[in-house]
């Protein structure tokens, strides 16, 4: 059968059985089991309506059930089986065979910078978008095309950005615009103005807009007594000394970045350099999601009361502190929101890897490396315990929104 | 910050300028891969793709003369044009591959044997000789020349159109449909139904498979892949549209239950109650006020699921495609394309661009609700 009738014929019976489905079990249930006459026929439509919501919910439960909660658990079971032993328990085995694996570590560390980079750089440009963008006149144009890789697959991104980091032998023309860039630069005092001066200037505006950012954390940590608990001193303490890092770190970069050796007219193979390629593969979802983040914080820029920020101009605020005293704070939840759901898509991030790597060079990660055990290696045990430490790492996140919404549905 | 910014009129010059470098920078990417669709294999690898907008300049491969050969008096004349009539201006030319650049147009070359070639700035050559050139190589001419921006539909018509092309994306574009279609009709369907039990129906339980259904919306299908493929090979569903169809409606429903369920709570309570009054069913109520009611969140995630399973990878190579390759779907045919031919830019960007414009279109005709629908799952 033609795949196209099969799938028409899939579409009727799937959407007609679904409303079948609802429509006759909703007549069974109210002409013949417990139908509103005999002897007590307000107990009769009392107990029809106590089953009609599961006859509403089955199909969905069942299929949650089915495809998402039973999974979890025969994973974790898989995960403690050998498949080669015909299933038997072997205990954490395969998880000690996994973290036997130089290529599992790397995995994990290239996870760890993806997590930290990723939700962060696009996080913050989106929420530089969404201000920039929120009072000039072609915003909404300028939002549409930053919101347009969204519509763009992980892989069809990866051909986009393989283009953008193509290198030709060096008697060649370039077509990878970022090696016809670096080409450009030959060491006289254009390349030190940009990759020197700019690069150090960009580092010490990013470590001074820290400083200004940990300072406001940590001046609300010390003078903020209203706040009851032990959690959000905490995560400011955190955040605090992760800031004061992040500044050291880019106060070293930008003394190093003057003496660092440059490998001047020589093509750069961008996606082969280690460590550095792994960047180049964040790039690509850095991308696609500060689309995401942008839509998101726009609006909530623009939900905040009006007055707060002009009563701040009155009282003689300049820009930067309006925007990181007085419309940051009032966002922080939809920031966490936004930081959280991006997180969650760096950790399953696949298509990207595999279309432009495959994780050699260094630049495997978890989801990459689990496909690999699955379904190259067809090591079940190993993959399926790899894929219990992507759900681990999953699980504050779960556990934190689940939280949320049950704090919402009181 | 307008307030202060109309203040300082340099200030919102900085944020017209950041924002446009901004947009530039975010397009590039895109445009770039776009205009290579659009180009051949030979000016691909000739020049960066941001060079072909302009008339370029450019050093051609070696042209053979060809032509008609004619006598006059004593000399035999062969004349025509090495461009064959398209538009290129010729500023050097040479007829040995040492000296590629000897002449100006308008010049003539002595060869050995008595044998001259004129070249003239539009490509014109007039090829003499005292003798006849009847069963003789011509010479070989090599050309400098400013070529206007030239495009083609070529790489389009290879891709889709062309049969014989087993590298097509014809069939790969019509599996694509095959999986999206179903793909994002039957969740919407299941979706709605339990969302309007979870929304307006009391029942015992109910905040718990709410708060189920939230947590189920961040587990990483990954952990699915293993699990669902033995029982779809268990239960002979084995690799196919059917298997793929159903692990997308269950990887969807989360959002879509919570999607509709967040949207339905919103909806106006006097006219369900109303309705009840006046004798509705559940069945009733929900078929005809509470799905026209709930368009909006009924598009948006239509939308989402849309582009998610249009863009899907990992799905489809797990529960689709199989060892025959029969069925397989765009991204997986690109990623192939990328390992077997991962230098001929001109098929990646073609079939990279007809696996992107669908979403793009979609994307930008329904964007209103592409955007309700992400502040809906994810601002509280």
């Amino acid at each position: 059968m033609h795949p196209a009738l099969q799938g028409l014929i899939t579409i009727v019976i799937g959407v007609g059985g679904c409303v079948g489905y609802f429509y006759f079990s909703n007549q069974i249930l109210d002409r013949f089991i417990f139908p509103p006459r005999g002897d007590d026929p307000g107990r009769n439509i009392n107990r029809a309506n106590m089953v009609r919501p599961w006859l509403f919910l089955f199909p969905a439960i069942f299929a949650l059930g089915l495809y998402l909660a039973y999974p979890v658990f025969e994973t974790l079971r898989l995960s403690v089986t050998d498949r080669s032993l015909d299933g038997a328990f072997v205990g954490l085995a395969n998880y000690g065979q996994m973290f036997g694996e130089p290529k599992f570590w790397e995995a994990l560390r290239n996870n760890m910078f993806w997590l930290i980079v990723v939700p962060a750089t696009s996080t913050a440009f989106g929420l530089l978008v969404a201000q920039l963008t929120d009072r000039i006149a072609w915003g909404s144009a300028a939002k549409s095309v930053i919101f347009m890789p969204m519509a763009i697959s992980f892989v069809g991104a990866s051909v986009i950005f393989k283009l953008i980091y193509d290198a030709r032998p060096v008697e060649q023309a370039q077509i990878g615009i970022l090696n016809a860039i670096w080409l450009q630069f030959e060491g006289g005092p254009g390349s030190f103005v940009f990759l020197r001066l700019l690069p150090a200037i960009m580092l010490l505006s990013f470590a001074a807009i820290l400083v200004y950012a940990t300072y406001i954390v940590a001046l609300r940590l010390t003078s903020d007594r209203r706040q009851k608990g032990w959690l959000t001193p905490l995560v400011q303490i955190g955040l605090s000394v992760f800031g004061a890092w992040l500044v050291i770190l880019a106060l070293i970069n930008s003394v190093q970045v003057f003496s660092v050796e440059y490998a001047y007219g020589e093509p750069q193979q961008w996606l082969t350099l280690p460590f550095w390629n792994n960047f180049f593969l964040m790039v690509v979802l850095i991308w696609i999601q500060t689309g995401f983040a942008m839509v998101i914080l726009s609006a909530a820029l623009r939900g905040i009361p009006e007055e707060t920020v002009e009563a701040a101009i009155v009282d003689g605020a300049n820009p930067f502190q309006v925007f990181f005293q007085i419309k940051v704070p009032q966002i922080v939840s939809t920031i966490v929101v936004v930081w959280t759901t991006i997180t969650l898509t760096v950790l399953k991030v696949f298509d990207i890897v595999f279309a432009m790597t495959n994780g050699q060079w260094q630049t495997q990660v978890l989801a990459n490396y689990m496909f690999d055990k699955l379904f190259r290696a067809n090591d079940w045990g190993v993959g399926s315990a790899s894929a219990i430490i992507i759900m681990l790492l999953v699980s504050p996140i779960l556990v934190w929104n689940v939280a949320n919404a049950r704090k919402e549905m009181r | 910050m307008d307030t202060i910014a109309g203040t300082k009129p340099t200030l919102t010059w900085a944020v017209h300028i950041s924002v446009a470098l901004l947009v530039v920078l975010w397009l590039f990417p895109t445009v770039g891969l776009f205009v290579s669709s659009f180009r051949t294999a030979d000016q691909i690898s000739g020049s960066g793709w941001w060079s072909s907008m302009f008339p370029q300049e450019r050093q051609n491969p070696a042209i053979r003369l060809s032509g008609e050969e004619l006598q006059e008096g004593e000399l035999f004349v062969i004349s025509g044009n090495v461009f064959d009539g398209s538009e290129a201006a010729v500023s050097l030319w040479g007829t040995s591959s040492r000296a590629p650049q000897a002449f100006q147009p308008g010049e003539t070359s002595e060869l050995s044997r008595d044998r001259t070639v004129t070249l003239e700035v539009n490509g014109d050559f007039r090829f003499t000789a005292t003798e006849s050139q009847e069963g003789k190589r011509l010479p070989r001419v090599f050309t400098t020349a400013t070529t206007p921006p030239d495009f083609t539909l070529e790489n389009y018509d290879k891709m889709l159109f062309d049969e014989s092309n087993i590298e097509g994306m014809a069939r790969a574009f019509f599996n694509t449909l095959t999986v999206t279609i179903p793909a994002t009709i039957i969740p919407i369907v299941v979706a709605a139904f339990a969302a309007y039990a979870l929304a307006w129906m009391e029942f015992p339980g109910r905040a718990l498979l709410i708060a189920m259904v939230v947590g189920l919306l961040v587990v990483p299908l990954q952990l699915a892949l293993i699990p669902l493929l033995k029982l779809h090979l268990n239960i002979g569903i084995g690799k196919g549209y059917l298997g793929v169809w159903l692990a997308h409606t269950g990887f969807g429903l989360p959002l879509a239950v919570y999607l509709l369920r967040n949207y339905m709570v919103g909806l106006p309570k006097d006219i369900i109650e109303n309705a009840k009054v006046d004798g509705a069913t559940d069945f009733l109520i929900f078929t005809r006020i509470i799905l026209p009611l709930s368009f909006p969140a009924l598009a948006s995630f239509a939308i989402f699921q849309f582009l998610w399973t249009w863009n899907d990878l990992l799905v489809a190579k797990v529960f689709l495609i199989d060892a025959t390759g029969e069925t397989t779907v765009m991204t997986n045919q690109i990623v192939e394309l990328l390992g077997t031919r991962g230098g001929n830019w001109e098929i990646l960007a073609t079939a990279a661009f007809v696996s992107i414009a669908i979403p793009l279109i979609v994307f930008f005709a329904m964007q209103r609700y592409l955007v309700r629908g992400l502040l809906a799952g994810s601002v509280k």
